[in-house]
């Protein structure tokens, strides 16, 4: 499992796409054969990945957004990079 | 129409998914085509416009993904505006092809155009195999070929491959070729009985040890390359104690657009006789979703056998398959015979059994030769 730093830029993979999903309501990730329906947190971060920007920067938007300790939003942003990379739908830049 | 009626019709949450069939023209003539047997001719699809306004009108509907296939879908001089259709509307497009009849500039337009992803199919690990299957002399070849120029082109590859017993040894070198032509997902996908499968089962039906062995390799491969490669599996049924969840339910998740647009719950919908399905020539695609009487014909579980209704698996296998259900019993409203509860059980088994030992011959998909 790849445990992404602060430092490390994360991408979209070609294939994979973000969108809002007005049927339904709400943010999906498309991908091949996959449909991933995000909670609000998700959208948040994901909306946030641009491919330039490293995990630290989109930590310091959330923190200041939220008005959210920082540690806890970095731990918590980083397992969930983890695990989109993990399904082969976000990849290091 | 009843207030109960309008009410469940009301309800009908938008599909996820469509399946656009382009055309029916392939250079291929495999044996397990999903198309119906009649197929239909060039003269009859739908022109680059009416595919267009599908594609937008999908997108208003809540589709997120189109699948562009056939026949082969790259037979259509307009796929690159078909794709770009998509893209404007938002659609996620999976490009369904055999990989025979695209060109790296057309490959490189098409991706241009906003494709998103490539499903290239063989029909077996080897030239030997997938050639005779194709029934097209070189075709192995210019696969591997195309499927390096999706790779290279940074387009996402999927391996598909349709499963029967005149391929069902190669999976482990199905498995290889996916990650040497380095595909990130491979479909196994075993035949399924419909269309020229049905007319094929004495020549594609696998003995049932071979096929308990496939599913074993499957799943030791799928462990194994973890993260590396996605394997998805299609479980052959015909020897299995329950019913496939078909299609995730009739009319729940997605529909099929056919060559001359009309519009199905699944491929083969049209064998069940007495349904109306309606075309996107006359109606738009949100009514036919919504009110369609083929659509509603199946919907839900209220229209299920007093079994089915009363079984803790009506809403995950929503009573199994309609189309084999009319196949092996002659009634689309029966239990999917597929289930252990099936009076018909043991006679498919059966059956599977016997055509498994036959030597046939596959008649390959063509169109007739008789025209009216």
């Amino acid at each position: 499992m790849v445990e992404p730093d602060e430092s490390d830029v994360v991408r979209l993979p070609r294939g994979v796409r973000l969108r809002e999903d007005k049927a339904r309501g709400g943010w999906v990730l498309l991908a091949p054969e996959r449909v991933f329906q995000l909670d609000a947190i998700a959208v948040q971060v994901l909306t946030r990945v641009d491919g330039r920007r490293d995990i630290a920067a989109i930590v310091d938007d959330l923190a200041q957004a939220f008005d959210a300790p920082r540690e806890r939003i970095s731990v918590d942003v980083r397992a969930m990079l983890s695990d989109l990379i993990a399904k082969n739908v976000l990849e290091m830049a | 129409m009843s207030a109960a009626r309008e009410t469940f019709e009301a309800q009908q949450p938008p599909p996820l998914g469509m399946l656009a069939e382009l055309t029916h023209r392939c250079p291929l003539q495999c044996p397990y085509c999903s198309n119906p047997v009649e197929l239909t001719r060039k003269r009859d699809e739908l022109d680059t416009e009416s595919w267009q306004r599908v594609f937008r009108e999908a997108a208003d509907l809540g589709v997120l993904q189109v699948h562009l296939s056939g026949g082969e879908p790259a037979a259509r001089a307009d796929l690159e505006a078909l794709v770009a259709g998509c893209a404007e509307s938002g659609l996620y497009s999976n490009l369904i092809t055999a990989g025979v009849n695209i060109s790296r500039p057309r490959l490189d337009a098409l991706a241009d155009a906003g494709l998103d992803h490539v499903q290239l199919s063989v029909q077996g690990a080897t030239a030997e195999v997938n050639d005779r299957i194709a029934n097209l002399p070189g075709a192995f070849e210019k696969k591997r070929a195309f499927a390096r120029e999706v790779v290279d082109a940074g387009l996402p590859l999927t391996l598909n491959s349709v499963i029967h017993r005149a391929n069902l040894h190669q999976i482990p070198d199905l498995v290889e070729l996916a990650l040497e032509l380095g595909a990130h997902r491979l479909e196994i996908a075993h035949a399924q009985y419909y269309g020229w499968a049905l007319e094929n089962r004495g020549a594609l039906m696998p003995p049932r040890d071979q096929v308990m062995r496939a599913l074993d390799e499957v799943e030791a491969a799928r462990e194994r390359l973890k993260g590396k490669l996605v394997i998805d599996a299609v479980v052959p049924d015909y020897y299995a104690r329950l019913p496939k969840p078909c299609m995730n339910g009739w009319g729940r998740q997605s529909l099929n657009v056919s060559p001359s647009g009309k519009v199905l719950p699944c491929h083969a919908a049209e064998t069940i006789p007495g349904l109306e399905f309606w075309s996107v020539r006359d109606r738009a695609l949100g009514d036919i979703w919504q009110h369609s009487p083929a659509f509603n014909a199946f919907r839900g579980t209220a229209w299920m056998p007093d079994a089915c209704q009363s079984c803790e698996r009506r809403e995950i296998d929503w009573g199994g398959c309609r189309c084999q259900a009319l196949m092996l019993t002659g009634d689309a409203r029966q239990m999917d015979p597929v289930c252990e509860r099936s009076p018909y059980h043991d006679e498919i088994q059966t059956l599977a059994i016997v055509d498994s030992q036959r030597d046939d011959d596959f008649t390959y998909r063509r169109f007739s030769r008789l025209q009216v």
